[in-house]
């Protein structure tokens, strides 16, 4: 490997980890605020899929990214809604029913977006951070979506939130101790509700970012797990939002590696490195749980952890 | 009986639902919806070459549906059937390739067990890091899932590859002893008798055998297992074994009946529709067979709705995303107090009526 191809490499993975890490940073951040309800949404790769599909019809149909932009997020909101009160029935299970709209939310998207596998679509502006560099192949790796830092500076405000206001509060009890909402006169239901629709609002930008910068075009193959893998860096960042920004980066670069390879002309094992993300998922869940332990930090709440 | 028909009513009136819901989507798109159920049917079950489609669709079906309903019952939901199949389905091409197995019978059995030794040890991974490193089963195996899928595509287009499938990779295609013929000159397949026989045999095990029984407590009261002594660990992971077993053979059984050689095309998201069979039949073996074939029916259905109706061909998928949101929605039913309902209503409905059954009942107790 020359010096050009090593320089190429990293701008390939530093810039993959910022383009590949911004689906995650969001899908991580809804859940983070979900769970931290206490309950847990395996339905926010539905979410992520069918916000991708309606942020890009919209862009299209509109000829306005933004406005793609904002159909995801009410998308995402309307599916995750549909998760909150489904689980607010009685005997309704949140795992389960995050299934069933982790299918739903697939089957949705696939039917209505049929159309739109061919079109173009208007996409995000791109913030450029490699304008130091004269290597044409460095600049275009550098190319950062613009959704990037509004994820950033939401999980800073989702931080300062959960500690400082009342809404975070409320958001943290409901997620610790339902016997003492109630004992308030708060609506665990309600909040949760809520809760989980703002995380789903929150993870369709993550579905903007999929099909309005990169990759930027809609396919039946456009998430293939990403939802999930968000899903289980909130365990890894301990339900922390700051450290969700790091996690995300993290995969992005992970899940880089394959195609910065390929750029540099490496073509052997590209399926292999798009497995390592899954695998480094696995592994740090094994780094992170231990067994019959719960892992600190976890809301109270929480089936998936008890 | 009364009980299994009165726990039947409720899983049918959601998939009654849902197709109501689903007609009503279909409308937006300009499609008579009464056109849609009944090509759903005739595609179905409408004539012998349906059946012998909805037959073929089941048999994968049934048998990923147990992958998903006996770690269930253990307590565990497992959601990596789709990496247990192909998984499944490679080990046997893989066998199949690289030894000299005798070209009868002999040969299949042997394709088969190495499909249900790959599923069932992948699916027990999942089983083991919950067991014994504290993590979530339904997130890992599903991860564990795209991770099979990967390693599959690996080796399907890289060693494992025949270099004469140019367009399409694929591993070498199966001797004729070796693949599974079908049943009486038929589309339908060994495959399918072998997923009704999986299906019996996992019921009996659960309901009459000393370890099926010790699983049913694990899965029903943790607490209970410890306090009785039970392997709690050792019995998750014969369920989830089990489990991945039947998925692995639906795969090997796929490439063995269906489609010879292990490609792209096993990765058909049977692992995914076994979950809602499972789900619909509340895990429960027996059951799992009638709802696989209502829904192999409609995957079978969904090309025909395609051809004439011109409806995107996730349609079924969409059925089934709906489907399972209404069978889940339909469990909150199962404690509703009907009469309770029936009392608050009849008054206000028809005063006349309810005066009328007093009257009756009044005349019954003068009478008694």
């Amino acid at each position: 490997m020359t010096a050009d191809q090593a320089l190429i490499f990293a701008a390939g993975i530093v810039g993959g980890a910022l383009r590949v890490g911004a689906p995650f940073l969001f899908v991580s951040l809804g859940e983070c605020l979900t769970e931290k309800s206490g309950r847990i949404n395996l339905g926010l790769e539905g979410v992520l899929v069918l916000s991708a599909m309606s942020a890009f019809g919209a862009s299209w149909l509109s000829g306005s990214a933004w406005i793609g932009v904002l159909a995801a997020a009410a998308t995402g909101a309307l599916l995750a809604t549909l998760h909150g009160v489904l689980c607010s029935l009685p005997r309704v299970n949140d795992v389960a029913t995050g299934i069933a709209l982790m299918l739903l939310g697939m089957g949705l998207a696939f039917y209505l977006g049929k159309p739109l596998i061919q079109p173009q679509a208007p996409q995000l502006p791109a913030i450029a951070l490699g304008t130091w560099s004269n290597s044409s192949a460095v600049r275009s790796a550098l190319q950062v979506n613009a959704l990037v830092p509004i994820g950033v500076a939401l999980a800073a405000a989702m931080w300062w939130a959960f500690a400082n206001t009342r809404a975070g509060l409320l958001v943290r009890m409901a997620g610790d101790s339902a016997n003492a909402t109630r004992a308030l006169g708060y609506s665990v239901s309600g909040i949760r509700i809520a809760a989980t629709a703002a995380g789903g609002m929150i993870a369709g930008l993550g579905g903007a970012s999929l099909t309005l910068f990169y990759p930027g075009s809609w396919n039946e193959g456009i998430s293939s797990g990403q939802g999930l893998i968000a899903v289980a860096l909130v365990i890894f960042a301990r339900w922390s939002p700051l450290r969700c920004v790091g996690a995300a980066l993290m995969f992005g670069g992970a899940g880089a590696i394959g195609p910065a390879l390929q750029s540099i002309g490496v073509g052997w094992g590209y399926h292999l490195f798009n497995i390592v993300p899954y695998v480094l998922t696995l592994f740090i869940l094994v780094l992170t749980c231990k067994p019959g332990s719960v892992v600190a930090g976890s809301p109270g709440e929480l089936s998936s952890t008890k | 009986m009364r009980d299994s028909i009165k726990e039947s009513l409720l899983p049918i009136a959601a998939i009654a639902a849902a197709l109501l819901l689903f007609g009503i989507v279909v409308w937006f798109a300009g499609v008579n919806p009464a056109q849609v159920w009944l090509l759903l049917f005739k595609g179905a079950f409408g004539d012998w070459y349906s059946w012998q489609n909805t037959l073929q669709r089941a048999a994968p079906l049934m048998l990923t549906a147990l992958c998903v309903a006996l770690p269930a019952r253990a307590g565990l939901v497992i959601i990596g059937g789709e990496g247990a199949l192909v998984l499944g389905g490679l080990a046997c091409a893989a066998l199949a390739q690289e030894l000299p197995l005798p070209q009868n019978i002999v040969g299949t059995w042997a394709v088969c067990l190495a499909g249900a030794a790959a599923g069932a040890l992948w699916i027990m991974l999942a089983g083991w890091l919950r067991q014994f490193r504290g993590i979530n089963e339904t997130i890992s195996s599903l991860l564990l899932a795209y991770v099979a899928i990967g390693l599959f595509k690996h080796l399907v287009e890289g060693p494992l590859r025949d270099p004469s499938s140019l367009n399409k990779p694929s591993t070498f295609a199966l001797g004729q002893g070796l693949q599974i013929a079908g049943i009486g000159g038929s589309d339908v397949h060994w495959g399918f008798v072998l997923g009704v026989i999986a299906c019996g045999v996992s019921a009996l095990w659960l309901r009459w055998t000393p370890s099926g029984f010790s699983v049913r407590v694990v899965g029903g009261n943790l607490r209970t297992a410890q306090l009785m002594g039970l392997p709690a660990s050792r019995l998750v992971l014969l369920a989830c074994g089990m489990g991945g077993a039947s998925a692995g053979l639906a795969g090997a059984v796929e490439v063995a009946a269906v489609h010879t050689s292990a490609n792209a095309s096993l990765i058909a998201g049977y692992g995914y529709s076994g979950i809602l069979v499972s789900f619909i039949a509340r895990h429960h073996p027996l059951a799992v067979i009638p709802v696989a074939i209502v829904f192999g029916g409609f995957g079978a259905a969904g090309s025909l709705l395609q051809r004439r109706l011109g409806l995107p061909d996730a349609s079924v998928l969409l059925l089934q995303g709906i489907a399972f949101v209404m069978i889940l929605a339909s469990e909150s039913l199962r404690d509703f107090e009907w009469k309770a309902l029936w009392v608050r209503i009849a008054p206000r409905a028809g005063v006349a009526a309810s005066a009328g059954a007093l009257e009756r009942n009044a005349s019954k107790e003068v009478s008694a």
